[in-house]
């Protein structure tokens, strides 16, 4: 199936003559939730980026602030969490310090969301073409009904549903459908960056394999950045192209996918990738020792010093930085040359 | 949407929440504060001001209350301070008289009504099937007959006599709201985990009806019973309004028949309908915000949120 | 049609049938289960107002052959019904020949234009008030005004009414305050007979709207509040939607639908509120004609009055019911 035209010049993408650079770049990023007990610091100081072209996994375990992240970037969170710091450039522009009707314009054109929940997410009273007429003509006005129509149901052919899906309303669809609809929504004004936050953890085992080929055929045709946010490490491996791996509300490590799973640096990340079940071997199970700390105090100093089997006293007391300790991978911690 | 899985350390300390009991909920204190001042007036006045002034003839006629200097209206003295009415009734007996006889109607009315919601609810939702069908379409229709208009032919047919046998009459009607409101509840409860895992132990009926169900319905159903102690005393007043109530007893609604009646409206004697209208605003806002305190507390998310753009 | 199962139709047709046939028998019943037949009761009461009766035993057995008092039971209620559906409902008692269709069949555009106008304003008006008041963009000062039109919530229309009496018609002495119309007045449709029906619609009306609007208010900012943490709406301020697109097409519109259920469900409530607020303002409708029924002790024609209340009501709660599914799309897939 050819890329549609109208995907391929698309809409969003960065004007001609702006030098390559990350798509994406998050600098201290900083969100706290207030509780009657104090804030509870859901993201604490987080950096990355996300170059052109590439898919970045992002993952940890329920808790750990990635969802947060990705409610941030978009300035989705809802009181009672807030951004106390941090810079979320776009494409070069501080989406944390634009205005409510810059923002609007940035949001969907540049940066799109697939959410979580699709069973949910959409409108129970308006159909698919509604819905998807709905981000276009909010971006670029009103469109000429024909070729609004063509337009729609390309991109519904580009995520593989079939013509009859445009009439139908959101709960004549099955999950799986729902969800690629969403997909469909992103993929409409072809924005720079995608996020996507765990498309398929509602899903059966069957339905995400078809979800998560429909993510690599648009991401391929497209060449869109993405963002993948999950817990899935076996599905992280078959999709994305570097992955960064949460604790906390800290980043642990960020590294090639493929490094990630041959030769993980961080003392979490290496419990993660032990944690996978294997088909071909039998494994202990392996439980993690400790309790996650009270995350409105976090210990002073690393993260995850209470549960870490590798804990030495220079990492309670002071907190590591990220480093880049081979080409590509960067790992918080104070003592990964050990196994390096 | 994210969430954050916060561990036990971080919940609040045991003990009561703003906004678990209802103590502690402005809306439902301050109504009910409302509620017991009329009450306790109607209850206590008796003692302080002679309640045979509330009887026909027993006071000069058209008094306006005691502070009042308008030319138009004379006589105006202390020892009527809320003025008569052209029967010689005095407006604060009246008052004092007709304010529990309101809320006995109300009570009883409504009382008998949950009950009987109570029983048909429960039957309906758990049964299900035919008597569900049954239970549920007869609740139903009441409901869209305009129960006013009934209650008018009812009444005409029926001269009532005193406030009991006008709680009765009410109360035919006043079981439709609560069996409907009380049903939905049963069948959402019923697929609650901890009351399929009553039914799976095989603990008996009422037992999951009185020991499950009943005390987490608890909020709404005190919510529901303001709302129908509400709606049992407008019907009777209503009733009353139009002339139907009875005759030798004073209640609120009867003198604002008597009052429309002589045209106290247009020639001004506002104290005559002014007071008894006062009351029952009280009574009715007083039931309104223990009903809407109680609902908060039953629903959690009604508690002063708001939506985002 | 869209939404329109056959099955759901019929189920509706039935509910109406049922209310009907329910709210006719139950006004059947009642005089018969008063002691004493009701030819005797209202002889007895129309003596007790206006002295002794002449040739009593002649009236009362003349009245019950008309009235089918000598046939048994189940066939005057077969009668009765039957009378009902062909809407013959008899002479009215006081103020005969005047039959009680006539006098109703005058009465019914009234009571239609005042409840259908006042319903419709306050519906509308109180759930857009409730939904601004639950919507964070809306500026604070328009928010700070909103919870004024709640005060009136839990006054009863006629209360309010009452009140607006006195303060337009004694006090101030703006707006009529009786009738429908201006009694000097050309009965044709020229405009100052229009324009006369209107100004005195206003004080009626105002005292249904005013008194009804908290409630849909209320109502719809606990549906928005409850709708706000919505998925779909999160993902629509994702998608960079303008605020007005967001709050009707998204917001709005999930949250009504219940309010419609509601307004279903309090139809039979409206009504009775507005036979009352008829009486007090004397307007021609059907409760003020209710009211000269009763006064008059014309049961003819309170039971004929009531049978078409029963009956309007019902129809507007069925149409009510058979648009639903054509907001809603996902009810025809749902067992009611």
């Amino acid at each position: 199936m050819t890329t549609p035209e109208t995907l391929r010049a698309g809409a969003g993408v960065q004007p001609a003559g702006t030098p390559p650079g990350p798509v994406l770049e998050v600098r201290d990023l900083r969100v706290h939730y207030a509780t009657h007990g104090g804030d509870v610091i859901a993201v604490n100081g987080v950096s990355f980026d996300v170059q052109q072209g590439e898919i970045l996994g992002l993952v940890g375990e329920s808790g750990c602030g990635k969802s947060t992240v990705a409610m941030s970037i978009l300035r989705l969170v809802q009181p009672p969490g807030r951004i106390v710091s941090g810079h979320v450039m776009l494409n070069g522009t501080d989406l944390l310090g634009l205005s409510q009707p810059e923002l609007n314009r940035v949001r969907w054109r540049d940066i799109a969301l697939i959410p979580q929940g699709a069973m949910n997410s959409l409108n129970p009273v308006m159909r698919v073409k509604e819905q998807i007429a709905d981000a276009i003509e909010a971006h670029e006005g009103k469109q000429p009904a024909r070729a609004l129509r063509e337009r729609i149901l390309d991109i519904l052919g580009t995520v593989g549903l079939q013509s009859r899906v445009y009439d139908l309303f959101p709960h004549e669809l099955s999950g799986g459908m729902k969800q690629r609809v969403c997909i469909a929504m992103a993929i409409a004004l072809n924005p720079s960056l995608i996020i996507a936050d765990e498309p398929t953890s509602a899903l059966d085992v069957v339905v995400q394999r078809v979800v998560a080929q429909t993510l690599l055929d648009v991401k391929k045709r497209l060449n869109v950045s993405m963002i993948l946010i999950g817990h899935d490490m076996g599905l992280q491996a078959q999709l994305v192209d570097r992955i960064a791996v949460m604790y906390a509300g800290n980043i642990a490590e960020i590294t090639p996918v493929q490094a990630a799973f041959d030769g993980p640096l961080h003392p979490y990340t290496q419990l993660l990738i032990a944690s996978i079940p294997s088909i071909k071997a039998r494994k202990a199970l392996h439980v993690t020792e400790g309790l996650t700390h009270d995350l409105r105090r976090p210990p002073p100093g690393c993260v995850f010093s209470l549960r870490c089997p590798q804990v030495a006293d220079e990492c309670r007391a002071v907190v590591p930085l990220m480093r880049e300790m081979r080409p590509g991978q960067r790992v918080a911690c104070h003592r990964c040359e050990l196994w390096m | 949407m994210a969430t954050i899985t916060v561990p036990e350390s971080l919940t609040a300390p045991a003990g009561v929440n703003r906004w678990d009991s209802p103590w502690l909920n402005r809306k439902f204190v301050t109504g009910l504060v409302m509620v017991l001042a009329v009450l306790f007036m109607g209850l206590i006045g008796g003692r302080f001001w002679s309640e045979r002034l509330a009887l026909v003839a027993s006071s000069p006629l058209n008094l306006p209350p005691a502070w009042v200097k308008d030319p138009q209206f004379i006589g105006a003295t202390l020892a009527h301070p809320l003025g008569t009415e052209s029967n010689g009734r005095d407006i604060l007996a009246v008052i004092i008289t007709g304010a529990p006889r309101s809320f006995q109607v109300g009570l009883i009315a409504a009382g008998i009504g949950i009950l009987v919601g109570i029983v048909l609810g429960f039957t309906a939702g758990f049964m299900g099937g035919w008597v569900d069908n049954v239970i549920r379409t007869l609740a139903d229709s009441v409901i869209t007959i305009p129960t006013l208009a009934l209650l008018i032919v009812v009444s005409s047919y029926v001269r009532v006599v005193d406030i009991n046998s006008m709680a009765l009459i009410l109360a035919l009607f006043a079981w439709a709201g609560p069996t409907r409101l009380i049903r939905s509840q049963v069948l959402s409860m019923r697929e609650r985990g901890y009351v399929r895992m009553a039914r799976l132990s095989g603990v008996p009926t009422f037992d999951i009806m009185f020991r499950e169900m009943l005390p987490n319905m608890m909020p709404y159903l005190a919510s529901s019973l303001a709302g129908n102690v509400a709606g049992a005393i407008l019907a009777a007043t209503s009733l009353e309004a139009l002339g139907l109530g009875p005759a030798r007893i004073p209640t609120l609604g009867m003198t604002i028949f008597y009052a429309i009646s002589s045209s106290a409206v247009i020639r001004g004697m506002w104290w005559w309908w002014g007071f008894p209208i006062l009351i029952l605003i009280v009574i009715f806002s007083g039931l309104f915000l223990m009903a809407i305190g109680l609902d908060e507390i039953a629903n959690p998310r009604l508690r002063g949120v708001q939506a985002q753009a | 049609m869209r939404g329109l199962t056959r099955q759901y139709v019929i189920r509706r047709l039935g509910m109406w049938v049922l209310t009907i046939w329910l709210g006719s028998t139950i006004i059947f019943a009642i005089p018969r289960l008063v002691p004493g037949d009701p030819v005797s009761a209202m002889v007895s009461r129309m003596s007790q107002s206006a002295g002794r009766v002449e040739n009593s035993a002649e009236m009362i057995n003349a009245w019950r052959v008309r009235f089918g008092l000598d046939a048994p039971v189940p066939i005057q209620y077969l009668r009765f019904l039957k009378n009902s559906i062909t809407f013959d409902l008899g002479y009215s008692l006081g103020q005969f020949p005047e039959t009680v269709s006539e006098m109703v069949a005058a009465a019914v555009p009234w009571t239609m234009g005042l409840l259908a106008m006042a319903t419709i304003i306050s519906f509308v008006l109180g759930n857009l008030i409730g939904a601004l008041m639950a919507w964070a963009p809306t500026p604070r000062w328009l928010r700070r005004l909103l919870p004024l039109s709640l005060t009136f919530t839990s006054i009863p229309y006629f209360m309010l009414a009452i009140l607006l009496i006195y303060t337009f018609g004694f006090g101030l002495r703006v707006l009529p305050t009786s009738g429908g119309y201006g009694r000097d007045l050309d009965l044709s449709w020229n405009w100052d007979f229009m324009l006369s029906i209107a100004q005195h619609a206003i004080l009626p009306a105002l005292s249904i709207v005013i008194a009804s609007m908290g409630y849909w208010a209320l109502g719809m900012r606990g549906m928005m509040i409850t709708n706000a943490g919505e998925d779909y709406i999160i993902l629509g301020r994702a998608k960079g939607l303008s605020p007005t697109r967001l709050f009707l097409r998204y917001a709005v519109r999930n949250a009504v639908l219940p309010q419609v259920t509601a307004l279903a469900l309090t139809l039979g409530s409206i009504v009775g509120g507005a036979v009352l607020v008829e009486y007090l303002f004397a307007y021609p409708g059907m409760g003020y004609l209710l009211y000269e029924g009763i006064v008059t002790n014309d049961y003819a024609l309170i039971q004929g009055i009531v049978f078409i209340l029963i009956l309007t009501t019902a129809t507007a709660v069925l149409i009510i019911d058979l648009i639903y599914p054509l907001i809603d799309p996902r009810i025809s897939y749902q067992q009611r």
